[in-house]
């Protein structure tokens, strides 16, 4: 059986190869690719950034790569006019009370799910996730009279609930990822060392997950920031974000493409702060939980 | 199999030389000889893995040569290199059953496939895993896992040599030991060459024929277990190797006798006149005990004992020096008026942190 | 992980059992309420069982969606998820490089609907936009709003531009959390970049690349706000998918019994579907 008179020479194993081509070429075609997908990424925002810059007029009508006779003009009716920045105010209010909520009660549930079994848990956590498979446009009449019932209508409240019908699913999953990721012997440890539930919960295992819920946070956030159909179903005039803002301009006084461009460019902003935020904690990789 | 040189292995991580302090490996040579059995011993950080990682390839050295058999092998990737390595967590390809795990190297290099199956079968018998081929790896325990890992490295007819780095950190302990056996035969039964990383000393002692004690990027002693035990080069390698460690006292020499805060003993007869540097006296706990008849003892204080079961471990206070001496179990230590016997082959003289040969009290 | 079976954990998913059932049960209630009356006017109701379901399933409008939908969310997951993977692949792991990559790749995910389809109406516009005027002025006649096909290949590449970037994501994140060992055992192997991928990095993403899947799946399947704004669901019928559909049902026409029962038939599908992906998945996972 040895291996020793196995010595039955092995001459062809391991050829050295011209590495110093193949590596070149190994490390520019991804570069490449990579460039590639950014301009495709890039363009149509630029594309937007460009026309923020323009007259209604100088954008029907030309077409250059660059903005033709630039002004500010959009930007400076925006910041000037209530209705335009109250809605981004607005929109920041309740896609924020949206992560509160949906955090606030997303970890300990994820926390649960990742540390006990009990009774029926498999089906309320596929249950959870069944409401991520809802399309909106089935609630929206139910939620208008729920929310109407509920004295809701009109506030911010109403559409950062709304939404947490399909954001919470997503938060707990992500979470309980991240917290199986933590053995369960430092739970045991901190009980016997007698911190309770909370304060352990609290000083202990959420600074352990920081990167979990910087990455949560971000999914809530974008979820929310990003949806029109139960935010325009939700509110009228005072709480009224500025995706509906948009499309109430737009229908009101014919289409004015430098203004909604600069409103556009806007909402972009409020994105990349976020996404600068957590974009190390993306990078650190995360596994993820039960699938 | 193969002898592996390194000679003159700098390496810095950012590829920075101009610092000697904040180099991985700062200038190291050593032979690694053709079927040895050698563990890597030193605390984390002392380069010990990055050492390894140099042998098998994965790192790059800044600068300096790794030969196999005289043949200059630095610029070569690890496929090249014809070694075995196992990690300090089992590495598997998980979707593939232990069969093909073990077959992969000789698949990558397009080994026909009836000697495949034939060197996969014999590997798996060497290592046990015979009745587990058809199974998927990654239902299998740790031990297990690590035992393919290893056959992957040894399923290659020419193997050069097998590294292993810290590989039992994850197995449990009664499986610990039926594994390292299985190492050590395996090891026997191909004499290969074999680099094991650890930086716990008993398993070191346990497992190598020779152990190199590594210390922050630099090779500090290589010997024996029992040598590095006895004899320890360097004032770290007594710091590091038993437990507890090495007892160093700061002394001086004066008119033919070791001084030091709280006694004197007489100095070796061959020790050159006047050695350089700070001067240390190193003993191990064994080579104190308390005296009976002898004529030079010194006076001590007892401080503290702590029981480890065949033996105990006395806390001792010689001047402002702190020590430890072992005594046996019955042993009788007199609280008051204790005098200590140093056993003169057990007592070593250290100068600038090395041994000064031939120095024998 | 070994887990403690305790039933007091319950306690600390009620608050999210709370909120979601007052979110999804009261409205389905009512959705179903409806689905099984008819409604004329204000307290003027009648019981009518599944006539409306049957209306529905029976509709020839509501079938082109239905098939229009299926088309739609397959070339998306056969679009995306490939694309995604190989983006990831090409990122940058660590340093600022990584940050700024995963910082550009991102911003698309987090433009609302509506501005998305904003900037595609623009961008795709044959006398203004970008990307129109490169397609025709190749030669290749392009014009979202008079031509199906262009219409179908403008929605399919906002779709790629939005949402590309959350599969791309998902997979780095993943491919990030392979510890670096296995790398270099592979190395010491011999195995080609594509062994890599195919034995260490595809099996290690099996998780992610589920629920990138789902989500994807499920998202796409939903599709409304993008592009409506873009085609309104023209030319003709030819980009009304499911959603559209529905809301003009429910809104348009305010046809509320027929949109509820719609509804629940649309919601059911996407159960479905997913559950089959999901056990599909999970086996070739194992496999």
């Amino acid at each position: 059986m040895t291996i020793a008179d196995a010595a039955l020479a092995a001459p062809t194993e391991g050829r050295a190869r011209p590495a110093s081509r193949s590596r070149a070429l190994g490390r520019l075609v991804p570069a490449l690719g990579l460039g590639l997908f950014l301009t495709f990424q890039m363009l149509p925002i630029y594309w937007i950034t460009r026309m923020s810059f323009m007259t209604p007029r100088t954008i029907m009508s030309r077409s250059d790569f660059l903005p033709v006779a630039p002004t500010l003009d959009n930007y400076r009716v925006i910041l000037g006019d209530p209705t335009w920045y109250m809605s981004y105010v607005n929109s920041l209010t309740y896609v924020l009370i949206n992560m509160a909520i949906s955090l606030a009660v997303s970890l300990p549930a994820a926390y649960a799910f990742s540390r006990y079994r009990f009774l029926g848990d498999k089906h309320v956590f596929f249950w959870l996730f069944t409401n991520r498979m809802a399309p909106a446009a089935v609630f929206l009449l139910p939620f208008f009279q729920l929310y109407s019932a509920v004295g809701l209508f009109d506030t911010p409240w109403a559409v950062a609930l709304a939404h947490t019908l399909f954001v919470v699913p997503l938060a707990v999953w992500i979470l309980e990822g991240f917290m199986s990721g933590v053995p369960r012997e430092i739970d045991e440890t901190a009980y016997i060392d007698g911190y309770s539930m909370p304060r352990f919960f609290l000083t202990v295992f959420l600074p352990l997950i920081r990167s979990g819920i910087g990455v949560t946070a971000f999914f809530c956030f974008m979820f929310s920031w990003i949806e029109l159909l139960l935010a325009r179903t939700l509110t009228s005039v005072d709480a009224r974000p500025i995706v509906v803002t948009m499309t109430r301009t737009a229908s009101a006084s014919g289409l004015d493409w430098g203004l909604l461009a600069a409103a556009g460019v806007l909402t972009i902003l409020p994105g990349v702060a976020v996404i600068w935020f957590v974009r190390n904690y993306i990078a650190k990789g995360f596994a993820l939980g039960r699938v | 199999m193969a002898e592996i040189t390194v000679s003159n292995l700098r390496h810095s991580y950012d590829g920075d030389l101009s610092d000697p302090a904040r180099l991985a490996l700062k200038g190291i040579d050593h032979v690694w000889r053709d079927g040895g059995a050698y563990a890597l011993l030193g605390p984390s950080g002392c380069g010990k893995s990055s050492m390894l990682n140099i042998i098998s390839g994965l790192v790059r050295p800044t600068a300096g040569r790794v030969l196999f058999d005289g043949r200059d092998v630095t610029e070569l990737g690890p496929e090249q290199r014809n070694i075995a390595q196992v990690f300090q967590f089992p590495v598997l390809y998980d979707t593939m059953t232990v069969e093909q795990n073990l077959a992969f190297p000789l698949r990558n290099r397009r080994v026909d496939p009836g000697r495949i199956t034939r060197r996969v079968r014999e590997v798996a018998e060497m290592l046990d895993l015979g009745p587990m081929l058809g199974r998927r790896a990654a239902g299998l325990g740790a031990a297990e896992k690590q035992k393919i890992s290893l056959g992957r490295g040894l399923v290659r007819e020419d193997v050069a040599a097998i590294l292993f780095d810290e590989p039992l950190t994850v197995i449990d302990p009664q499986v610990k030991f039926d594994l390292r056996r299985k190492l050590r035969l395996v090891h026997e039964t191909l004499g290969l060459t074999l680099v094991y990383v650890t930086h716990d000393q008993s398993e070191a002692l346990t497992f190598a024929d020779q152990v190199v004690v590594m210390s922050e990027g630099e090779v500090v002693q290589v010997g024996t277990p029992e040598e590095l035990y006895e004899r320890p080069g360097h004032t770290f390698v007594g710091h590091f190797i038993g437990s507890p460690g090495m007892n160093f006292l700061p002394c001086a020499l004066e008119g033919g006798r070791i001084v030091f805060d709280g006694g004197s003993l007489p100095a070796p007869r061959g020790l050159a006149a006047r050695p350089g540097g700070a001067l240390v006296l190193g003993i191990r706990p064994h080579g104190l005990g308390p005296a009976t008849d002898e004529a030079e003892a010194v006076p001590a204080r007892l401080i503290d004992v702590e029981d480890r079961g065949a033996f105990r471990i006395a806390e001792i206070a010689i001047g402002g020096n702190r020590l430890r001496m072992r005594v046996g179990e019955r042993d009788w230590l007199p609280a008051d008026g204790l005098r200590v016997a140093f056993r003169p082959e057990a007592t070593l003289l250290y100068a600038n942190d090395r041994l000064l040969e031939d120095a024998h009290a | 992980m070994l887990k403690i079976e305790d039933n007091r954990a319950w306690f600390l998913i009620l608050p999210v059992f709370l909120l979601v059932a007052f979110n999804a049960v009261i409205p389905l209630m009512t959705v179903v309420n409806y689905s099984l009356q008819d409604i004329f006017g204000p307290g003027q109701r009648a019981f009518i069982g599944v006539e409306w379901f049957r209306e529905t399933l029976r509709d020839p409008a509501i079938h082109a969606a239905f098939l229009r939908q299926i088309l739609f969310s397959g070339l998306v997951l056969a679009i995306e998820i490939p694309l995604g993977v190989a983006i990831a692949l090409t990122l940058p792991r660590g340093g600022w490089k990584a940050s700024a990559a995963i910082v550009l790749v991102a911003i698309p995910l987090l433009i609302p609907f509506n501005v998305v389809g904003m900037i595609w109406q623009v961008y795709a516009r044959p006398e203004i936009g970008f990307l129109g005027q490169v397609v025709n002025a190749l030669g290749i006649p392009f014009n979202y709003t008079g031509d199906p096909l262009s219409a179908w290949v403008t929605i399919l590449m906002m779709d790629a531009w939005h949402w590309t970037p959350l599969v791309i994501l998902l997979a780095y994140a993943g491919l990030c959390s392979i510890p670096e060992p296995y790398y270099q055992a592979a190395r010491i192997d011999g195995a080609s970049r594509w062994a890599v991928f195919r034995y260490i990095e595809l099996p290690k993403l099996n998780g992610v690349l589920t629920i990138a899947f789902l989500l994807r799946f499920m998202d796409s399947f939903m599709i409304y706000t993008e592009p409506y704004v873009v085609t309104g669901g023209g030319p003709g019928s030819s980009t009304t998918f499911l959603s559209i559909r529905l809301v003009n049902m429910a809104v348009g026409q305010f046809d509320l019994g027929p949109a509820a029962a719609f509804s629940l038939v649309y919601f059911l599908v996407i159960l479905l579907f997913s559950y089959v992906f999901y056990t599909i998945l999970q086996r070739a996972g194992r496999a």
